[in-house]
């Protein structure tokens, strides 16, 4: 096990300056000008050319990328052009929102998906199996725009139980939630559903079954644990992606998350936010995968032995 | 030596306005705490470095400035001021404090704090996008170039005087002593924020900000010593941010919100409109804005004037009014209608299908050419490119519209020989300050048409650059209304090089309760956007 993190740890280091590097010189290699975009309309060639200087952008982008790696090395993610402020405490600001409405969606889909993918292997080939497919399938296909309008006119605007915007108190939470819970609950519910199946057909299932165990503790704490490597993955993965940010759920329901930041700063050519936002987000994804790896092997012990 | 006039009135003045017309049965109110939305994240409070739209009319409240204007006007007045004059050959400007104005850190406002601010946002080192601005005071090369940090224009002989002296007559200068990088901050707080100033703003405003917490919203409360008695009107405004307009607005529909900043989405806007309190929600105003088409004169073939004005007749501008609900009208000048010097009798180019051809025809191009239009990619402004470019169709014209970010658009416009035309929407040209000079220099001046310019059409003529600079010189104040005919006349003779197709003057959508009170002109102000000082809550 400290094998394994060890070498992960290193991987880790190795992604993320692979990420740094490619997000670096993609976004100096865009027709865009930074020091432009600050100058604004009325400002004079040379009031250009003073804060391209200033910013160090006319230095060679060899020398600005060796820059950045060591304000990195020493924590520094560098300063906002457009805001003027450390990239790190404006990150920083945005994570709490970024993680409550992570681990709220992440709940939300797993406890949909797996109700429905259970419900769904056990009535397999019927009309309710049939029925959770299709919806599943809607799910996973309708956009977050429509969702997250929809639950916030019907419950909030219409219904008046959730507020419509903001952040703080719980009630917040439950829709930008429930809205990313509804469009992830589909694929769960999919891979849940086949994992089941898969596990029910085994012959320690028909062994248990046959010693008379309820269906219950069958289900519960035979076949689910083993149905549930492959939910452990795709939770590890939606971690990484909730905290690079769901623009839309946040844009709709004014979450101060860390997609909205992102996106300000891509409008801005902020290049220092986009590749902060960048490497926290590819962080989290490494580590979220990294965590599903060391859980997996304390559900099953199979993959332990090998 | 002076011509000196003295404007004692300023608190009368404002007081004198806000019995305006359009709002004479509810007289302002003292108090009120309001919520205002904003789409986009404050960027900075920083007036050195503030530059858009949204803390623009943030930072205008939260400092103050020699001087200003008239609530909802275009009209200059003394601010910090108390008095000022000018010197014949209007090279000399000199100003007399107003005694006893704080900081909101309790410190007097003095001479040297305008001298410390102006050559703070002057200092290559502030990274600020306003240093041209200041760009006739004397000395100013010598601090952009990094020789000194001190403007040797500027004397602050006592704590109660100004004296800038000009390197050359700027008849703008009073324009530019009221914009928002000519505010007025203490040295000791932007030292004590340690490069944080933009989001802990010291001033002497009528607003001061009492929190902000980032991504969330920001609060602003009145300034009790602010030096002008029972202003602003409201005790306090909350910005909340992040807010995406459509939901902004369904919260003021249920009285959550009191200003929607973003405005009203194109979808929604005959919802309301048509709605019982629909009309009084809406604020519709013109603002000083342009919206255009460069042609570019280095680029084959539309470096032809024949070919540019057959193009100048080829578009029709009110289906693209249409295309906006009608919240634009048709333009035929560079110049907004609001701006002084705009010309009420110049008709410009007509819409003639027939006429552009046989124009195309005389140049040359009787089946057509093809070309690129470039455009800015959110809606509404890829519409309006297709709408152009089905217009150019008509003419024989084949037009690729290319719909990219705005940064590179910007990046397009300012590399030569690059884009043929350009659809200025998203972008378009707002007034810095409310003066026809504005609209020339950066956009339509030789200065402007150069690499990384903003001057698109990359139009320079010798003979109009030269008219401008005289125009500019006319600084004897007794001279504005000649200044503004003379200016006039330079933007239609423009026309006659036809380096734009100037389309239309889109006016600007504020969404408010019912709740509030104010002129129309205090929520779409030609010079702040929304004026947090004058607006109030009806009681």
């Amino acid at each position: 096990m400290a094998l394994l993190v060890l070498r992960r740890l290193v991987q880790t280091a190795l992604i993320l300056l692979g990420v740094a590097a490619i997000t670096f010189l993609l976004l100096y290699a865009l027709p865009a000008d930074p020091a432009r975009m600050i100058a604004g309309r009325s400002a004079t060639a040379q009031t250009v050319a003073n804060i391209r200087r200033e910013l160090g952008l006319d230095q060679p982008l060899l020398v600005q990328f060796w820059a950045y790696l060591q304000g990195i090395v020493h924590g520094d993610l560098g300063r906002s052009y457009a805001q003027k402020t450390d990239v790190g405490s404006l990150i920083a600001a945005r994570i709490p929102a970024t993680l409550v409405l992570m681990a709220a969606g992440i709940l939300v889909e797993v406890l949909l998906g797996l109700t429905f993918g259970i419900i769904a292997a056990l009535r397999r080939g019927g009309a309710v199996d049939r029925v959770v497919m299709m919806a599943s399938f809607v799910g996973v296909s309708a956009p977050q725009f429509v969702v997250a309008l929809l639950l916030l006119y019907v419950f909030a605007v219409t219904l008046g139980w959730f507020p419509m915007s903001g952040f703080g108190t719980p009630a917040h939470v439950v829709l930008p939630a429930a809205t990313l819970g509804i469009l992830g609950a589909g694929w769960y519910a999919r891979m849940v559903r086949s994992a089941m199946i898969d596990v029910l057909n085994q012959d320690y299932v028909r062994t248990a079954r046959a010693k008379g165990l309820s269906s219950a503790r069958i289900i519960l704490r035979h076949a689910l644990p083993n149905a549930m490597l492959p939910i452990i993955a795709m939770i590890g993965i939606d971690i990484g992606q909730f905290m690079g940010g769901v623009v839309v759920v946040e844009a709709v329901y004014g979450w101060p998350g860390i997609g909205q930041l992102a996106w300000q700063a891509i409008q801005q050519v902020d290049i220092p936010i986009i590749m902060g936002v960048t490497l926290v987000s590819a962080l989290a994804i490494v580590l979220g995968n990294l965590v599903a790896d060391i859980i997996a092997p304390l559900i099953d012990p199979r993959i332990r032995a090998r | 030596m002076f011509k000196s006039w003295l404007r004692n009135t300023t608190i009368a003045t404002v007081l004198a306005l806000t019995p305006l017309p359009s709002f004479a049965q509810d007289t302002p109110q003292q108090g009120g705490d309001i919520i205002v939305t904003y789409k986009d994240d404050i960027a900075t409070l920083d007036p050195a470095i503030g530059y858009d739209w949204v803390n623009w009319s943030m930072i205008k409240s939260l400092y103050s400035r020699l001087m200003d204007y008239e609530p909802g006007t275009a009209n200059l007045i003394p601010s910090l001021a108390e008095t000022f004059g000018v010197s014949d050959d209007g090279l000399t400007y000199t100003f007399k404090l107003r005694k006893g104005v704080k900081f909101t850190n309790g410190r007097e406002v003095v001479a040297s704090d305008v001298k410390y601010s102006i050559e703070r946002a002057v200092n290559p080192k502030t990274q600020g996008p306003g240093a041209g601005f200041f760009g006739s005071i004397k000395g100013y090369e010598d601090v952009t170039g990094g020789k000194t940090t001190t403007l040797e224009g500027i004397a602050a002989p006592d704590d109660s005087t100004v004296i800038f002296h000009l390197s050359r007559p700027d008849a703008t200068f009073l324009h530019v002593l009221a914009i928002n990088f000519a505010s007025v901050v203490p040295n000791e707080a932007v030292e004590a924020a340690g490069g944080d100033f933009g989001k802990k703003p010291v001033g002497s405003g009528t607003f001061v900000l009492k929190d902000w917490t980032i991504g969330q919203h920001l609060v602003f409360e009145r300034n009790p010593d602010y030096f002008v008695k029972d202003m602003p009107y409201i005790d306090k405004f909350t910005v909340e941010v992040g807010q995406e307009p459509l939901v902004a607005l369904l919260r003021l529909q249920k009285g959550e919100v009191d200003i929607a900043g973003d405005g009203i989405p194109p979808a929604k806007f005959l919802e309301i409109k048509n709605s019982a309190d629909g009309p009084k929600m809406i604020v519709d105003g013109e603002q000083l804005q342009t919206g255009y088409i460069t042609l570019n004169t280095k680029v084959k073939p539309l470096d032809n004037l024949k070919v540019r004005q057959a193009l100048n007749m080829a578009i029709n501008k009110d289906r693209i009014t249409r295309i906006l609900n009608g919240r634009a009208t048709a333009a035929n000048q560079p110049l907004p209608p609001l701006m002084p010097g705009y010309d009420k009798s110049f008709t410009g180019y007509a819409y003639d299908v027939e006429k552009a051809k046989a124009l195309l025809a005389e140049a040359g191009f009787p089946t057509g050419f093809e070309t690129v239009l470039y455009s800015t990619n959110t809606d509404p402004q890829p519409r309006i490119a297709q709408a152009i470019q089905q217009d150019l169709a008509a003419v024989g014209v084949k037009a690729e519209v290319r719909a990219l970010a705005q940064a590179n658009v910007i990046a397009a416009g300012g590399t030569e020989g690059e884009a043929p035309m350009i659809w200025s929407g998203g972008m378009a040209w707002i007034a810095d300050f409310p003066d026809p000079s504005n609209f020339y220099g950066p956009i339509l001046g030789c200065s402007g048409a150069v690499a990384g310019g903003w001057n698109w059409s990359w139009y320079c003529n010798q003979d109009i650059d030269k008219r401008a600079v005289a125009a500019d010189s006319m600084s004897d104040p007794a001279k504005v209304a000649e200044r503004s005919a003379t200016w006039g006349k330079i933007f239609t003779d423009i026309m006659a090089d036809a380096p734009w197709i100037p389309l239309i003057n889109e006016r600007r959508v504020v969404a408010k309760s019912l709740r509030m009170g104010g002129a129309d002109n205090i929520y779409i102000d030609p010079t702040r956007v929304i004026n947090y000082d004058a607006i109030y809550v009806k009681q």
